[in-house]
Formats: structure tokens, sequence, C-alpha cells
């Protein structure tokens, strides 16, 4: 399964309206860190990963967060992640995690 | 009109959500009240029968009744049958925790609330925050099904409506959204309700901190097995375990978990520990976690998640708001290294802890990097001083390096 970019803009945005309510994913920088951009905390940050693990059926290592920077980052993550990984939650990305 | 936190003066009853004559248990969800911080649900705190309900809409002096409930006899839970107010605090301004057994008044008649009874379930009941979010997202209210009091329709069911209705490939309702979460003129009344509170408590309280910094590399290293394999909606964050082990240090050091009102300590029997939320478009509130130092890090984790999506939504219930017994400020990930907080009156303490940091350390005579949070307490010189102060640290250390045990 493959999705497109708008369409997982969309999802992100999505999942955001619950989150950051205010924000406008289009006035953003799409190439800052997303986290700075829209001021979220850890709490928010995990909330939309899950928002999004459910959304899309992909799970997201809690090893990738931080190779997730900005906006952009992520909707290529997500795209990388829905095409070779079509559903359900898979362990075996969690033998790969680094240490912290 | 019970005092719903320290800051608090009176407050505009919005909404019923049991009808006059309706039985009551001790913690269910009555009413709605907003104060200058939130929209907050208020819980029965009797079991018995709830009458006289006062007529929604007016703002109402903290201490005056809204309702009588008349305790069951045959309950067995409460001796006295005598119809008894609301919950009113002995000192309606200076007094935070509504008091727990109210002194028994006569049932006198208040200019009649109408006093319509409808058959239950003729019409949904819906919460304030709900009815308005489902206007802005055009949810029907007609078939929802309620899970709040008594079946009554409460935000998250509209969210839950709003979100099977939504496709990924919808547009977002964002700017419809806004309204919802953050009413306007709030942030600024919000900002007073705080700015007083805290004015008084550098006004009052003679503030002394202590600070240290604990190395992390067990609790994230525990912490990154624990979650490994897990989906987000079960990972645990840090801050859930420096909660956890905060509150389990402030049961070892009850001099730092306690009130101090009328010129006395009044140590507290439960840990009950306030967390410091920072609004989305300014403002700060710090609901408590009821009996914490119970709570295994997973619990912790979900009612720290719970409490904190509610309160960005501006809906919290009394006990959250009154009943904390020390507070924590976090920082979190992106935040300062150090934080000195200031106390909520009428505790006696404040645990304030900066980002979790790589730093340099010493490590049995070798240097290392570790992770590391700088912890502060600032606590009421009146009532306690820097020994214990350090003594909670020290407890807060332990626990830290020992989180397999929580």
């Amino acid at each position: 399964m493959t999705t497109s970019a708008t369409e997982l803009r969309a999802a992100i945005a999505s999942v955001l309206a619950d989150i950051a309510p205010e924000i406008d994913l289009g006035a953003i920088d799409a190439s800052g860190n997303l986290r700075d951009e829209i001021d979220l905390d850890s709490l928010d940050a995990l909330r939309l990963i899950e928002g999004l693990e459910s959304r899309l059926g992909v799970t997201i290592p809690e090893a990738d967060h931080a190779t997730v920077g900005s906006l952009d980052d992520l909707v290529a993550y997500l795209a990388r992640r829905s095409a070779e990984q079509p559903t359900g939650y898979d362990r075996r990305d969690d033998e790969s995690a680094d240490t912290r | 009109m019970p005092s719903l936190g320290a800051d608090m003066e009176s407050g505009v009853l919005l909404e019923w959500l049991v009808e006059p004559g309706a039985q009551v248990h001790r913690g269910d969800i009555v009413a709605v009240v907003d104060t200058d911080k939130a929209e907050i649900e208020i819980e029965s705190f009797e079991d018995g029968t709830i009458d006289d309900l006062m007529e929604p809409g007016a703002r109402v002096p903290v201490g005056e009744r809204i309702a009588t409930i008349t305790v069951d006899p045959t309950s067995g839970s409460q001796p006295d049958p005598a119809p008894v107010p609301a919950p009113t605090p002995a000192q309606p301004v200076k007094s935070v925790v509504p008091t727990p057994t109210p002194a028994p008044s006569p049932p006198a008649p208040v200019a009649a609330a109408p006093r319509v009874v409808l058959p239950h379930h003729e019409r949904p009941r819906v919460s304030p925050l709900a009815r308005r979010a489902a206007e802005a997202r055009h949810v029907d209210l007609t078939h929802l099904e309620g899970t709040g009091y008594d079946h009554a329709i409460v935000l998250a069911d509209v969210e839950r409506a709003d979100a099977d209705s939504r496709i990924p490939t919808t547009e977002p309702a964002t700017s419809a959204l806004a309204g919802a979460a953050a009413p306007d003129g709030h942030a600024a009344t919000m900002r007073e309700a705080t700015a007083a509170l805290m004015a008084r408590s550098k006004r009052e309280i003679p503030h002394f901190s202590v600070e240290t910094t604990i190395d992390l590399a067990n609790a994230m290293a525990w912490l990154e097995s624990h979650n490994a394999g897990r989906p987000a909606a079960e990972r645990v964050l840090p801050a859930a375990l420096l909660l956890a082990a905060t509150a389990r240090a402030a049961r070892d050091v009850p001099e730092l978990n306690a009130h101090f009102e009328g010129g006395r300590v009044k140590p507290a029997t439960a840990v009950h520990v306030g967390v410091a939320i920072a609004l989305r478009g300014g403002g700060l509130i710090a609901p408590a976690i009821l009996d914490a130092d119970r709570s295994s890090v997973d619990e912790t984790m979900e009612r720290l998640r719970d409490v904190a999506t509610r309160a960005k939504r501006g809906v919290m219930r009394a006990s959250e708001m009154t009943q904390a017994t020390i507070t924590v400020t976090n920082l979190g990930d992106r935040g300062a290294d150090k934080v000195l907080g200031v106390i909520y009156p009428p505790q006696v303490a404040i645990v304030g802890l900066g980002a979790i940091r790589d730093r340099v350390t010493a490590v049995d005579g070798m240097i290392a990097v570790r992770p590391s949070v700088i912890a502060t307490v600032a606590a009421d010189h009146r009532v306690t001083d820097g020994h214990q102060a350090s003594r909670f640290l020290a407890a807060l250390d332990h626990h830290l390096q020992t989180p397999e045990l929580f």
C-alpha cells in the first residue's frame, strides 16, 4: 500500500487538530523542527505518533523518533513506512533500537 | 459552591448533570462549574438524594449552597440523615480543600429552581463543552451514546463520533476546533488567577530551595526496554517515571507532603501529586494525580496522559483541582536545565525537574557521559528546612535508581 504525500499531510493535520487545534500546517516551516514549530511537549508528540499509528496502520518505533525532525521528514518517513509495512505492529523494529 | 483552588473566589454554575431527586454516590459527577481556569466537573461528596438544585447560569461565591444532598439513612455510611449542603469550606476564600464532611445545615428553601423533572433519557444530557464542540464540528447529538455520568454526552463522545466520521483524506477541522479548546478571554482570566496565587505564595511563603543532579542511566535503560515492542499508545515517557518516583519520595519524607493552613502544618494522609501543565495559548494548570505513590509506572503514565489531555481541553474534576499535597513542575525534554518552582499554597513544597540531558560525570573514579536530570525542591521554611529537603532529593534519587521496584 502506498499513500500519497498529500494524503499523509492530511492525516498529520487531522491528528494534530485534536492536539494543537490552532495550528495551520500550511503556515509552518516544513523543514524546521516540527516540535519546535508547533510547540509540542513530549506528551503531545507521543499522542501525535499514537494517532498516526492508528490512523495509518503503521508502526513508529521509539528509536526512530530522533531521526524524524521536520514535517517534511515525517511525511517522507511515513511514506516509507506505509509502503514497506502495510499493517499491524512489527516487533522486529525494536531489536534494531540503538541505545537511547 | 466548592472551592476549586486557592485562587478561586466564585464560580459560574454551568449545568447540572443530574435531575432533582436523583440518587447520587460519592464521586459521581453531578455538575459543571466554570472557574477562571477551566470547566470543572463537580463530584458528589456523599451518597444520597440530591435536590434543591440552584438554577444554572449565575456566578456563585465559594461557600454558597448550590444543592442539598439528603444522606440515605439506610446506606450506613453516614449516621446523620439530616440534609447537608454541597461541600462548603470552613473559610470560603482561604481554604483550598473542600471539607469532606460539611457541617449540616437545615435545607433552607432557596429561590425555587424550576422543578421540571424529566423522565430519564427523554433528552440527551450534554456537557457544555461537548455541546460547543458538537456545534463546531457539526456532530448530531441525538444519536450519540453518552459515556458520562448517567449516560451524559461528554466531550470525548463528541470527539469519538467526529473522528469516526472523518477519514484521513478529509480536510481537518482546525479552525472550527479552536473555539472549543481555547475559549476567548479564558487565557487572560487564567493568567490573572495564576498571578494572584503566585503573588500570594511569594508574599507569604519564605521559600528556600536545594538541588541535586540525579544520574538517570539506569532509569533510561529500564524505560527503553520497558517501551521496546510497545505501540505508542502503551509507551511510558520519562515524565511518568519521574512523577512516580517523586510520589514515592514524598511518601518517604512526609514533612514535604503537607498543607500549611491557619498558621499550622497539616500533614497529608495520602500522596496526591499536582502536575503543572502549560496550556497552549498560555496559562498554567496543576491538577493532581491522586494516590500517585501507589500507582505503577504504567498506571502513572495512563493517568498523566488522561489528566494532561483533559487539562488542555479545559475540563477538570473538582477532586483533581483541590487535593494536591505536593506539586511537580517538569520542563520536559525541550526545556531548560533547571527550574526553581513557586509553591502552590497551601502546599509546602514544589519539585522542579529540568530537561534530561547527557552530562559529563564521575562514575567509579572515571569520567563518563550519562543522562541526568537536575532536580530541585523549593520548600516552605516555616514548615521544613534544608535537611528534610535534602532527604527528599536523596529519596528521589534512590527510587530513580530502581524503577523496576515501582
